[in-house]
């Protein structure tokens, strides 16, 4: 098999902005205020992923695993280091597709396959199936500013799987949607996991992961403090409450189905 | 997992029903039932075992490169970018595109009245209308393209912070867009110069072909520069609109360029900066070719019907530096592309 993204020793640094217009730029200087403040995101990160694997992407909060997707996506530039992907990289990074509030569903539909690098006749062909699986009923024609989230979501969600991406990236996509739907998703992403396509998929939810994917990468503070077996990945970020609680679910969906 | 998780069909979803007797441990039901709600489902993995997938291609960076030129070569993008600004600039509005003609218009009336009838000085200029509309035209195309393409990374910073487009597809498309406005008034000079009784010479050729080009590569590359300075100096697109409206005095069309030409003696230094102005340089020519070529067949020639010495000349000189600039343009929107998404 052949490699699918390498990264190589990626630090990202965030330049905070305190002041934005000139005006305020000028007072904060007169007074000695700090004009601005760095952050490192993401320091010395590096590993290789080989196509068709399925990579669970976990860590707390601001331990910067979007920061990572949005390098691999090609939205931003690594500071040091390199990035280096290979074919059609789609998804969604940050709750969100890159979509335009002004326009309607199905104009945006269009952009974001375009944007991926899909022909209008690509398009066309794969617009029945990506409607239906976003199952968004009318609204495919009203600009997507007045979706609900999880409506949002779900078109974003279809487009990017279904545009015959190498490489899907998760990241807390479905947060939003509702149960059902999250579980299409999952039901897509295996299908598609199966199919050889490289994904990232980034979660807190530990049973989850462990049934999507072959390894897991861990982000603490920006460093990857982990890279390898899903179970014990999800070990070393400490989740076994977690396993215990999913345990107890278990045994209270069996429960459940004696119940009914 | 448990078998009996295992076991369900993937879509397969529990209904609860909710009756009578079934009181008791309901509040133990419900906490569960939400707490099932907010976890995130478990799908076990596809049986068979995995298609390998060959993906053809290098490896290389993720990030969009091939600058104007890739740009150029996505043409359905462009296209769906040019009709997403077409419908973003007059969504929710009455006349919607006729404004697009309507501010032109009212312009030309407003020039034509203070022109002719408070100042009366230009009376002189043959076919003055003609001279006036050739002139609005051309800023008009230079002034949509700024001040659009300044914006145009701004407006659309929910694409530019998910999406890894070439950045520089945004203000390519907003100058398509005012080529597209534009284009409309372009057919109407043309049509009224033949009306009036157009003719052209080969120094009329090359003048309209120098002028046109000139317009659009400087045009361009204006945009380009400012909209990715807007991302960090969102000050700049109010300069924009100074700029522009500052551009209809600094262009030969209320008056004619013999007037700027008189003074090339006693103050060369003014009549250098003004002719260094390219779009005024270019009005130069494509008056030469519109208008002039409208009165060259009546014979009608006053004083304010001469052209610069070395217009041509000045001409190919300028379009080689805009050329230069567009170049600079596309390095400085590299540097400045790299932080675009963390500003936005
Ligand atoms: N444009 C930006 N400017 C400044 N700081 C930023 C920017 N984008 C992200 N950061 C910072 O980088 C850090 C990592 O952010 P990131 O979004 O990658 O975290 P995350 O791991 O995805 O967190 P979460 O689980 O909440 O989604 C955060 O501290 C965030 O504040
Ligand atoms: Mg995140």
């Amino acid at each position: 098999m052949a490699e699918s993204i390498v990264v190589d020793q990626v630090s990202k640094v965030f330049t905070m902005h305190y002041h934005r217009t000139l005006k305020q730029k000028a007072v904060a200087s007169l007074r000695r205020l700090p004009l601005n403040e760095t952050f490192k995101a993401l320091s010395d990160v590096s590993f290789t992923v080989e196509q068709g694997e399925s990579i669970g992407l976990m860590g707390l909060n601001g331990s910067g695993k979007s920061t990572l997707l949005k390098l691999i996506n090609g939205v931003m530039r690594p500071d040091t280091g390199s990035v280096l992907a290979r074919g059609r990289i789609a998804g969604l990074i940050a709750k969100g597709a890159g979509f335009h509030s002004q326009l309607t569903g199905r104009e945006n539909l269009y952009l974001n396959a375009a944007i991926m690098g899909l022909s209008e006749a690509e398009t066309d062909a794969k617009f029945d199936e990506i409607v239906e699986f976003a199952d968004i009923g009318r609204f495919l024609d009203v600009p997507v500013s007045h979706y609900s989230s999880g409506m949002f979501s779900r078109l974003g969600f279809s487009i990017a799987v279904h545009v015959d991406a190498d490489v899907f990236l998760a990241d807390e996509v479905l947060a939003v949607g509702d149960r059902p739907f999250k579980k299409k998703c999952l039901v897509k992403m295996q299908e598609i996991r199966q199919q050889g396509t490289t994904i990232f998929y980034v979660s807190h939810a530990a049973a989850s992961v462990r049934s999507m994917c072959d390894r897991v990468l861990v982000l603490e503070n920006g460093r990857l403090g982990f890279d390898g077996d899903v179970a014990e990945g999800i070990r070393y970020l400490h989740y076994d409450d977690d396993v215990e609680s999913d345990d107890e679910e278990s045994l209270e969906d069996e429960e459940l189905g004696a119940d009914i | 997992m448990s078998n009996a998780s295992d076991q369900e069909h993937p879509l397969h979803e529990a209904v609860i029903e909710e009756g009578p007797g079934r009181k008791p441990r309901g509040r133990k039901r419900a906490r569960r039932l939400a707490r099932k709600a907010a976890s995130m489902p478990v799908v076990p993995a596809i049986g068979e075992p995995q298609e390998s997938r060959a993906v053809e291609g290098p490896l290389q960076p993720p990030t969009a490169a091939g600058g104007l030129v890739g740009v150029l070569q996505r043409r359905w993008l462009l296209q769906l970018l040019v009709r997403r600004e077409m419908a973003k600039r007059y969504s929710g509005s009455f006349l919607g595109l006729l404004w697009s003609y309507i501010q032109p218009a009212i312009r030309f009336g407003v020039y034509y009245v203070v022109v002719l009838g408070l100042i009366r000085k230009s009376q002189s200029v043959p076919e003055f209308a003609l001279h006036l509309f050739c002139g609005i035209v051309f800023t008009h195309y230079f002034a949509e393209t700024v001040s659009g393409g300044t914006r145009s990374i701004w407006a659309n910073r929910s694409l530019v912070d998910r999406t890894s487009l070439p950045r520089e597809a945004f203000p390519i498309a907003s100058m398509l867009t005012a080529a597209l406005h534009t284009f409309p008034q372009l057919v109407l000079l043309m049509l009224v110069c033949v009306l009036v009784g157009w003719q052209t010479d080969l120094v009329g050729i090359v003048s309209g072909v120098l002028g046109l080009a000139i317009v659009v590569i400087f045009s361009t590359a204006v945009a380009l520069f400012f909209s990715a300075v807007n991302v960090y100096y969102r000050d700049f697109q109010n300069i924009v609109g100074t700029l522009t409206q500052f551009m209809h005095f600094m262009v030969p069309m209320m008056y004619p360029v013999t007037r700027v030409m008189a003074v090339s003696h006693s103050h060369p230094l003014i009549y250098q900066l003004y002719m260094a102005n390219p779009i005024a340089e270019a009005v130069v020519l494509l008056q030469r070719f519109f208008w002039f070529g409208s009165i060259q067949a009546n014979g009608e020639r006053n004083p304010s019907t001469a052209f610069p010495p070395g217009m041509l000349e000045r001409g190919a000189i300028t379009l080689v530096a805009c050329l230069i600039l567009l170049w600079f343009a596309q390095q400085a929107f590299t540097r400045l592309e790299v932080k675009f998404a963390e500003h936005l």
